[in-house]
């Protein structure tokens, strides 16, 4: 039923150049018309679109996520999750619509809200012919910190990370892991006030992701705001307050993680809104007693 | 089971050419390329052919070796140019290993040089036209050939690989072919210098006595390359003309032994690769401490400037831009002794010009590492200074030194201004033109981590568009500065070498300040569409 109506929009885009229509309210949460950004959110999307090529990454997405709060962001693969995150963390520049950072136009503005954000990009390389203490110092001196608080908030950084014995080894033969976790590392060195994280956990081994939801969670608790991508529904479930479906680029339910599994667990919840889930029937030849055939 | 591979690849192939219209202009250009190198060979060979089938000989044994030698070596210095079809991807599908053999052989000849010695071999073939009985041997002989070429390829490269994908080895190795490379010209005329004085019985000296010389000695060399692996092959034909049937017999056994043998190499060596993954390079090198972030300030400009020092000096990409520098003089020095060494006055400016330009493409290299700086809102000005002043650091002390030596060797130390003038002044000005252009053009360049030689597909025809706009920026405000060094030297004047010093200073200073603001505004503009450019490149 929604991807029909998702189906919709793309042609009717193609068909038409002008400003999307403003027309997404028959789409799960939203009211229409929509609503002007949240001064008072720490990040408030409003109509974001983007198009590439003849595909529509993301049709019109608005969402609030609210000061203080652990935010989660998941959807299907290709649901343009990245592409939503890389336009709200000012890393790409959408078609139409704005993001507000704690009230600041980001796309306007972008020095001043980029400041209070901390990003862990997905799929991006990072400069790994620096060690790792090398590259949180430089991403640390990039924010404009200070020498001092560099070096003392690298220490920490590592030692928090697990990392402090492959400090000075470069970031080139790190792990797929430890990649993750220096990313992590830069993306906090400044004490942003949002922490937007692409996959954050993606090839993190269990004891890790352990340690990095405790830092995370201390971090909300403290007053950050986190937000997270992941596909691991039940992760999501266990760590964060607010969720956001997204499927076809397309925001399906955005509420407290609460109202939007009601009395399901949130992956059922999930399966049953972005749907096209096989049964598993016609795959009888994969049982091994049929092997001989 | 080979049908399916030769499909696969053919599918590859196709599928290049839907990438991107840089991608697919690109591999139409090099298709153009290699048909039209191959026209050229065939037609020549064929008209060697018919006038004299001796030199034909000679022609298709010597070339068709020196063509076994390039797909033998050339793979190892370009690992990783076709890995299309990787061994290591069929790794768990249990293909029998000597179907596997078979159909990555043949599927290896689908490329563009695959395609383009195959058709050169059958093209040369005709030329054995006035005795269409060797025809059946020429054609043998290319067979044999071009499985010589694909099996020797492939089995060198599979053998080697558990060196070279030790990413260390492969980078020396990058760097010692590109040192290698530039080296043969200089190597050769030194050769050919110090033969030529030495006797009539050296190679330039038989080559200047007579064209019967030349005949003579490649006679010589042919004799001996048909008895190695490399010619055995291609001289069947050759061979079978002479009428010497006892060395056809040999001949048709070295090839026929060498390509056994490389089949049985590659063999075992795939057998080997196939149920020994490669593993990722854990000795990790380490560093320790901050490195160049601990000297320079502790700014935005300072950190970059930091980070493109470490970057210059630790990535092979960058260091075979920084091998040639030392190579330079050397190279002028051997070309330039007849001349009193007058052509080492163009070495300091050449220098500068190499090094200025290195960043016309900075943001490329960085790929989408890149991301770190537009997440942080790091400013242009802060991007575009700190990849700049690791290049004013050791390229001012480094062009003046140049400079002052060349100018001193040449004997012109009363000119010496305007040598240090035009140089000087090249790199700001290379600088500053880079600096704005490169905010605003990017072209694939190797990603980190690859071969330096690796040219990505499509790459040719996008970075001499963006090459030819930023040389022509800098040779039309390189003329002044130019024109007064030439007048300074035609007039032999110092003080004109010192009018030149100035003015060259003031367009050089000038040009890179102004570079350096338009990229920063350049930047600060579309610091995000720039990262997408690079995203593209992927």
């Amino acid at each position: 039923m929604l991807r029909v109506g998702g189906a919709r929009y793309v042609g009717g885009m193609t068909a038409q150049a002008g400003p999307p229509p403003s027309g997404t309210s028959d789409l799960a949460s939203q009211s229409a018309p929509t609503p002007p950004p949240d001064p008072a959110a720490a990040l408030s999307l409003r109509g974001l679109w983007k198009r590439f090529g003849q595909k529509i990454a993301v049709h019109g997405i608005s969402l609030d996520v609210p000061a203080g709060s652990f935010y989660g962001l998941v959807g299907p693969n290709g649901a343009g999750k990245t592409t939503t995150l890389s336009m709200a963390t000012g890393l790409l520049r959408p078609d139409y619509g704005s993001v507000h950072v704690s009230g600041t136009d980001l796309w306007a503005q972008p020095d001043q809200a980029k400041r209070q954000l901390g990003v862990l990009p997905d799929g991006a390389r990072l400069f790994d012919r620096l060690t790792g203490t090398q590259l949180i110092t430089y991403a640390g001196l990039l924010r404009g910190l200070d020498r001092d608080t560099v070096a003392s908030r690298t220490q920490d950084l590592l030692r928090a990370l697990d990392l402090t014995k492959d400090a000075n080894t470069f970031v080139v033969d790190y792990s797929a892991g430890m990649t993750k976790k220096i990313a992590l590392a830069s993306a906090m060195i400044h004490a942003p006030g949002t922490l937007v994280l692409d996959e954050p956990f993606e090839a993190v081994d269990p004891v890790s992701a352990a340690n990095i939801r405790e830092i995370l969670a201390d971090y909300v608790r403290s007053g950050g705001t986190v937000v997270v991508s992941s596909h691991v529904m039940d992760l999501v479930q266990r760590m964060c307050d607010h969720v956001a479906v997204v499927a076809a680029g397309q925001v399906l339910a955005a509420g407290t993680v609460d109202d939007v599994r009601g009395d399901q667990s949130l992956e059922d919840r999930f399966v049953d809104m972005v749907g096209g889930r096989a049964t598993g029937e016609g795959l009888e030849w994969l049982r091994t007693s049929s092997a001989s055939s | 089971m080979v049908a399916h591979l030769v499909r696969l690849k053919l599918t590859l192939l196709g599928n290049t050419f839907r990438r991107s219209v840089w991608q697919t202009i690109g591999l139409i250009a090099a298709c153009l390329y290699g048909l039209g190198v191959v026209g050229m060979l065939v037609a020549a060979v064929i008209a060697t052919g018919s006038y004299d089938t001796e030199v034909l000989g000679l022609v298709v044994t010597l070339g068709g070796a020196l063509a076994t030698l390039g797909w033998w070596l050339i793979p190892l210095f370009l690992f990783g140019v076709d890995a299309t079809l990787d061994p290591h991807r069929f790794a768990t599908f249990g293909i029998p290993l000597r179907t596997l053999v078979t159909g990555l052989g043949v599927a290896a000849l689908i490329s563009v040089p695959g395609i383009a010695t195959l058709l050169t071999g059958l093209g040369v073939t005709l030329a054995w036209w006035r005795t269409p009985a060797l025809l059946p041997l020429a054609l043998l002989g290319v067979a044999l050939g071009v499985a010589t070429c694909v099996l020797g390829s492939r089995a060198l490269t599979t053998a080697l690989a558990p060196l070279l994908e030790a990413r260390r080895s492969r980078e020396v190795l990058a760097i010692l072919a590109m040192v290698l490379l530039v080296m043969i010209g200089p190597m050769m005329s030194w050769l050919g210098g110090s033969f030529g004085g030495g006797g009539p019985r050296s190679l330039e000296g038989v080559a200047r006595t007579s064209p019967e010389g030349i005949r003579l000695l490649a006679d010589q060399l042919a004799g001996v390359v048909a008895w190695t692996p490399l010619g055995a092959a291609w001289s069947l034909p050759a061979t079978a003309h002479d009428g010497a049937w006892l060395a056809f017999v040999g001949h048709l056994a070295v090839a026929l032994g060498t390509v056994a043998l490389l089949w049985l190499v590659w063999e075992r060596a795939l057998g080997r690769a196939l149920v020994r993954p490669p593993v990722g390079g854990g000795r990790g090198a380490k560093a320790k401490g901050l490195g160049w972030f601990g000297r320079f300030p502790a700014t935005p400009t300072g950190a970059v400037a930091a980070r493109s020092t470490t970057y210059w000096l630790r990535d092979p990409r960058y260091g075979s831009v920084l091998a040639i520098v030392p190579l330079m003089p050397v190279i002028l020095w051997f070309s330039g002794r007849e001349t009193d060494n007058q052509l080492l006055l163009i070495l300091a400016p050449i220098v500068a010009w190499v090094l200025g330009f290195g960043l016309s493409n900075d943001v490329a290299y960085d790929h989408t590492a890149f991301a770190l700086h537009v997440a942080t809102g790091t400013s242009g000005s802060a991007d575009r200074w700190g990849r700049v002043i690791p290049i004013l650091c050791f390229g001012v002390p480094l062009v003046s030194l140049f400079a002052v030596l060349s100018a001193v060797v040449a004997g012109h130390t009363a000119l010496l201004p305007a040598v240090l003038g035009l140089s000087l002044g090249t790199l700001a000005l290379g600088l500053g033109v880079s600096s704005a252009v490169s905010a605003r053009l990017v072209y694939p360049v190797p990603k980190p981590g690859e071969s330096p030689f690796k040219q990505p597909q499509g790459a040719a025809v996008a970075s001499m568009v963006s090459q030819t706009i930023a040389l022509l920026i800098v040779a039309v405000l390189s003329l002044p500065a130019l024109a007064l060094s030439v007048l300074a030297f035609a007039q032999d004047s110092p003080p004109l070498a010192w009018v030149a010093l100035v003015v060259s200073l003031a367009v050089g200073v000038g040009v890179l300040v102004g570079g350096v603001r338009i990229g920063a505004r350049t930047y600060d503009r579309r610091a995000p569409e720039l990262l997408q450019q690079v995203q593209s490149f992927a």
